[in-house]
């Protein structure tokens, strides 16, 4: 498939919004999946060590 | 690798053991499911040829379909784990299911948000109540209504048991939307693919749609795995391994 330039490639024979859209949306849907995935863990680490750390003050007292 | 020294599918079953075998595997089904999609969208756009009919509209079939078999496909997945769960009261196969439901509502949504984008050239409406599209909008409730309903109840058991019912009883509408196309008269075009018959299309666009299900394949089990380590760490964190991992992190 050659689309010769640009301005072709990017109008997908007229049905750029469409396409475009749908690869768009996924595109962020997934990089989203991967955001929320890499926040998550951290988030869950850091709130752990949080919990431990309070766990162990309680034992000392 | 158990007691006994022999080599044991049941050592993969504890959590604590399936946590750093997750962790292994998981950046090699990420760097698979990358090379994939690369390779599947190079495909998609540059080697797949423009369609007789439907012109480039159809290029939309490069996600379309790989998303929709994955949000089949991973209910199927969470339906299994969590009928495991439920009937030998394993704990990591419970984990799993909920760590799917995420990923699995997500290939969802793409399968219809691009339907829609498709079918508004195609058929000249974004939505249309027939079969195929309500049966899958009705697996998008499943699966939010799974992941709502553990999260509505705070005895972990109790909501893997009752999420567990659920996903099973929803299985029934994977074999409907999978056939409604033959069942019911809808606007939705039949299988491009099935195992019985050729493909009614170009080898390279089939080549394109193969390799993008297969990269959706692998992202989904790099998300799965990503979320069920997240999954166990919460859930486990009585535990002293779990202690002694944090203790690692920090």
């Amino acid at each position: 498939m050659n689309w010769g330039n640009w301005q072709n490639f990017l109008a997908m024979g007229g049905y750029g919004l469409y396409v475009w859209g749908s690869y768009a949306v996924t595109l962020i849907v997934l990089i989203a999946e991967i955001v929320a995935l890499v926040t998550r863990r951290r988030g869950v680490i850091e709130h752990l060590a949080k919990y431990y750390a309070a766990r162990r003050r309680n034992d000392e007292t | 690798m158990s007691k006994s020294g022999k080599f044991s599918l049941y050592y993969f079953s504890s959590p604590q053991s399936f946590y750093p075998l997750a962790g292994a595997l998981q950046p090699w089904f990420a760097a698979l499911a990358a090379v994939l999609c690369a390779a599947g969208l190079y495909i998609s756009f540059f080697v797949a040829p423009t369609d007789a009919q439907q012109g480039e509209s159809y290029r939309i079939i490069f996600i379309h379909v790989p998303a929709a078999w994955m949000s089949m496909f991973l209910y199927l997945v969470m339906g299994f784990w969590s009928g495991v769960g439920l009937v030998l009261n394993t704990r990591l196969s419970s984990m799993v299911a909920t760590a799917l439901a995420p990923t699995g509502a997500l290939f969802t949504f793409i399968a219809l948000w691009t339907g829609a984008l498709w079918g508004k050239p195609t058929w000249g409406t974004w939505w249309v109540w027939d079969a195929r599209l309500t049966s899958e909008l009705i697996l998008l409730f499943l699966y939010i209504g799974f992941m709502a309903l553990q999260a509505a109840i705070d005895d972990q058991r109790r909501a893997d048991k009752a999420g567990a019912v659920l996903a099973l009883v929803g299985v029934i509408n994977i074999p409907i939307i999978y056939f409604s196309v033959q069942w019911w008269s809808t606007l939705h075009q039949g299988a491009s693919v099935s195992m019985k018959s050729a493909p009614t299309m170009a080898a390279t666009m089939l080549l394109g749609m193969l390799i993008m299900a297969l990269g959706f394949w692998m992202y989904s089990i790099a998300a799965t795995l990503a979320r069920v380590r997240c999954v166990i760490l919460e859930r486990e964190r009585h535990t002293d391994w779990v202690a002694a991992e944090i203790g690692g992190q920090k």
